[in-house]
C-alpha cells in the first residue's frame, strides 16, 4: 500500500504547477517533484489500491509488487538525472510534456487492470511525442507526425487486444495472458507491446523519431518508452517462446545498422533496439532467472542509455552538428564528457566492475542455463557489435579520430553534474551487483565475478577492440542514411499522395467537367422542359382556380340582399334544417 | 587528471605507447583466461584455448564486413536527401 501519493499523481500535479512558475522557479520545481516521486517511490510497499467498479468492469488503479517497484524506482531516479539535464532550458512546454511522459510510465508500471494501463499507455505516446515537435524544424515536425501515427496505431491494436480479452475472459485484471494463447486478443496485445519495445520490423519509428528530438527530450525518450514495453512484457508475456527469436535477431539488426550509421545519436537508438533485444529474448526463455535478467538489465540499460545520449547531447548542443563525418578531435576541449560517456560506453559494452556487465550477463547465463547454445553464441556476437559501435566507433569518430577544426566549450554544468550522477549509478551498480539482484523480482543465486566469466568477457571485449584498430579505415562513416522499415509508410504516404494527386484528382476533374459538357446540356434540356411544365400545366392550374373563385364571388355577391329579416330567415331554414334531418332520419328508421 | 587519461588515449605521441600497451594487455588476458579454471564448463568449445578471444575478434571483422556488405550491396545506404 502507498501512505504517500502516486508517483504518477504527483508528477501529473507538477505538471499544473509548472506553467505557474517562471525562473528559477520552475527548475527548482523541476527537480524538486521527481525528488518527491523518488521518496514515494520508497514508501510504496506492494499492495493494491484504488479498486473501483466502473461501468461494469473492475478497476485497480494503484498496483505494487517487486517489479512494478524496480522499474518505478529506475524511472524515477532517471527523472531526476533528466531534469538536472534540462535545467538551463527555457521551455515550459518541454517540461511539461516530460512531466506527463513519466507520470504516465509510473502510471503504466502500478495499472493493476488494463484500462488504466491503456490511458497511461496513450497519454505516454502524446506527451513523448511532444519532445520531439519541441525541435521545431521541418525535420523534426515530420519525424514526430509519423511517431505519433505508429503508436496511435499500436494503441488501437492494444485497445482492441484488450476488448477482445475482457470478452473472453471476463476480467479486465493484469497479468500473465495463459488464457488465448495464439488467440486474436493474445496476439494483438503482444503486437503493440513488441512496437513499443521497437521490435523489428516495427522499431523504425525509434530510430526514425529520437535522433530528431530535442537535446534534453532524447535523454527522456531513450529511458521510459522501450522499457515500459520491457515491463509488460515481463509481467503479461513470461515464457512466449516467440520473443526468443524476435530477441536474438534485434539484437543484430541493431549491430548491422549502427555499422552503417552515420548520425551520433541514431546509432544510439539502434543499439536500444540491440540491447533491448536481450530483455525480449530473456522474456521469451521466462525462466525466473531471466526475467530477473530481463529486469535487471532494463534498470541498467535505462541509466547507461541516458548517460549515453547525455553524451551525444551535449557535443550536438556545443557544436550544433551530429553526423559523425562533420564531427572528430573534441576530447582536447571536452575531456570531462569524452570520459563520463565513455563509462557510459564501458558500461553498455558490459566490462567487468560496470552496469551492464552484472545484468546482460545474467540474460546470457540464462539461456546457458536454458541449453540454448544458439542464443548464447549469438548474443555474444552481438555484445561484442555493442561495444564495437558505442564504445569504440562512436567516441572515436565524435571525439578523437581527424579533427574536425571545433573547439567547442565543456556543456553547461548541470549537464556535466547529470552525466556524473548517472555514471555514478553504472559504476555502483557494477561494483555492487547485490543491491540490485535484491530489488529483483525472484530470488537471486547468481555471481557475475566467478569463474572464468571475467576474464571470458575481458578476451572477447579486447580482442573485438584489436580488429577495431586493425580494421579502422572500413568502419569509416559515410555520409549516407540507411532505409529501415520506416520506408514503407515513408514511401507508401508518397504513394498515398501519388494517389490523391493522380487518379483520385482525374477523377475528380472529370467529373467537373461532365458538369460543363453532356451533364450541363442535360440540365439545360431538363430545365426547359420543367419550366414548360411550370408555365402550362401549372400556371394554367393556378390561374384557373383564382379565376373560379372570382366567379363564385361574383355570384355570392348577387345572392345578398342587405334586409336582415331575409338572413333572420335562411338562418332559421337552417336551424329547423339541422334539427329536422336527425328526427326525419330517426322517424324513417323505426 | 581526467583530461590527461584522455589525452592519453586522443594525442598521436602516444600511439606506440599506446599500441604497445594494448599489446601487453591482450597478451595477458589470453594467458589468464587459459589459466582459469573451469568446473562448469557446459559446452565443448570452452575447451578451447582463449576462445573467448578468437570469438570477439572474428565477430567484430565479421560485424563490420557483413554489415558494410549488406549496407552496400543489399540497396540500404541511400544519400542523405533520399525522401526529400
Amino acid at each position: 500500500m502507498t501512505e504517500w501519493l502516486h508517483p504518477a499523481l504527483l508528477m501529473l500535479l507538477g505538471a499544473l504547477v509548472l506553467p505557474l512558475l517562471g525562473g528559477v522557479w520552475q527548475k527548482v520545481t523541476s527537480v524538486l517533484v521527481p525528488l518527491l516521486a523518488l521518496i514515494s517511490v520508497a514508501q510504496i510497499t506492494p499492495g493494491s489500491a484504488g479498486q473501483i467498479h466502473f461501468a461494469g468492469v473492475d478497476l485497480v488503479l494503484f498496483q505494487a509488487d517487486q517489479l512494478s517497484l524496480l522499474f518505478a524506482w529506475v524511472f524515477a531516479i532517471m527523472a531526476v538525472i533528466g531534469n538536472i539535464y534540462a535545467w538551463h532550458l527555457d521551455d515550459t512546454g518541454q517540461r511539461v510534456s516530460a512531466f506527463l511522459y513519466i507520470g504516465s510510465a509510473f502510471g503504466v508500471v502500478f495499472a493493476g487492470d488494463w484500462f488504466t494501463l491503456l490511458v497511461a499507455w496513450e497519454v505516454m505516446a502524446f506527451a513523448s511525442a511532444h519532445l520531439i515537435f519541441a525541435s521545431a524544424n521541418r525535420a523534426a515536425v515530420a519525424a514526430g507526425f509519423r511517431y505519433l501515427m505508429v503508436h496511435v496505431a499500436g494503441g488501437v491494436l492494444l485497445f482492441g487486444g484488450i476488448i477482445l480479452h475482457g470478452l473472453q475472459t471476463g476480467s479486465y485484471l493484469i497479468g500473465p495472458l495463459d488464457h488465448g494463447q495464439g488467440g486474436l486478443a493474445y496476439n494483438l496485445i503482444l503486437i503493440s507491446f513488441m512496437l513499443n519495445a521497437a521490435v523489428p520490423p516495427l522499431s523504425a519509428w525509434l530510430t526514425d523519431a529520437y535522433p530528431e528530438a530535442t537535446v534534453t527530450g532524447a535523454v527522456f525518450l531513450s529511458a521510459f518508452t522501450t522499457k515500459t514495453a520491457v515491463y509488460v512484457l515481463i509481467r503479461n508475456y513470461p515464457g512466449a517462446e516467440v520473443l526468443i527469436g524476435f530477441g536474438v535477431a534485434m539484437a543484430l539488426y541493431g549491430v548491422v545498422f549502427a555499422v552503417l550509421e552515420n548520425d551520433c545519436r541514431r546509432l544510439l537508438g539502434y543499439h536500444i533496439i540491440s540491447q533491448v533485444g536481450y530483455m525480449v529474448a530473456a522474456v521469451g526463455m521466462g525462466t525466473e532467472m531471466a526475467l530477473n535478467g530481463a529486469a535487471s538489465h532494463a534498470f541498467a540499460h535505462i541509466l547507461y542509455k541516458g548517460l549515453l545520449f547525455m553524451g551525444a547531447g551535449a557535443v550536438i548542443l556545443m557544436t550544433g552538428r551530429r553526423k559523425l563525418t562533420e564531427l572528430g578531435g573534441l576530447y582536447r576541449s571536452m575531456p570531462i564528457t569524452v570520459f563520463l560517456y565513455m563509462i557510459g560506453a564501458l558500461a553498455i559494452s558490459a566490462f567487468p566492475l560496470f552496469s551492464g556487465f552484472v545484468s546482460k550477463s545474467m540474460i546470457l547465463s540464462a539461456a546457458a542455463g536454458d541449453h540454448r547454445a544458439g542464443v548464447v553464441l549469438l548474443l555474444t556476437v552481438a555484445s561484442s557489435g555493442t561495444f564495437l559501435h558505442t564504445g569504440l566507433k562512436l567516441p572515436y569518430y565524435m571525439f578523437f579520430g581527424k579533427d574536425c577544426g571545433l573547439r567547442p566549450p565543456e556543456p553547461p554544468l548541470n549537464m556535466l553534474l547529470a552525466m556524473g550522477l548517472a555514471a555514478l549509478f553504472c559504476i555502483g551498480i557494477g561494483l555492487f551487483p547485490q543491491l540490485l539482484y535484491a530489488q529483483l523480482p525472484y530470488p537471486v543465486d547468481y555471481h557475475p565475478y566467478s569463474d572464468a566469466h571475467v576474464t571470458e568477457s575481458l578476451a572477447l571485449l579486447m580482442f573485438t577492440l584489436l580488429a577495431f584498430v586493425l580494421f579502422l579505415k572500413y568502419l569509416d562513416p559515410e555520409k549516407t542514411i540507411s532505409l529501415d522499415t520506416d520506408w514503407f509508410y515513408r514511401r507508401g504516404a508518397g504513394l498515398f499522395m501519388w494517389l490523391a494527386r493522380h487518379p483520385v484528382q482525374i477523377w475528380e476533374h472529370w467529373l467537373i467537367t461532365l458538369g460543363d459538357g453532356a451533364g450541363l446540356r442535360l440540365m439545360q434540356h431538363l430545365s426547359r422542359l420543367s419550366l414548360r411544365i411550370d408555365t402550362r400545366l401549372i400556371d394554367a392550374a393556378v390561374n384557373g382556380v383564382a379565376a373560379t373563385a372570382l366567379r363564385l364571388g361574383h355570384l355570392l355577391r348577387q345572392l345578398q340582399t342587405g334586409i336582415v329579416s331575409h338572413y333572420a330567415l335562411v338562418m332559421i331554414a337552417g336551424v329547423i334544417a339541422l334539427l329536422g334531418w336527425p328526427i326525419y332520419v330517426a322517424m324513417g328508421t323505426p | 587528471m581526467i583530461a590527461g587519461l584522455v589525452n592519453f588515449f586522443g594525442d598521436k605521441r602516444f600511439a606506440k605507447l599506446r599500441w604497445r600497451l594494448l599489446q601487453m594487455v591482450l597478451v595477458l588476458i589470453v594467458i589468464a583466461d587459459v589459466l582459469m579454471p573451469r568446473p562448469h564448463a557446459q559446452y565443448f568449445w570452452q575447451a578451447i584455448p582463449g576462445y573467448s578471444a578468437i570469438f570477439g575478434f572474428i565477430s567484430c571483422v565479421a560485424i563490420i564486413f557483413i554489415s558494410k556488405f549488406i549496407g552496400h550491396s543489399g540497396g540500404i545506404m541511400r544519400d542523405e536527401d533520399y525522401y526529400d
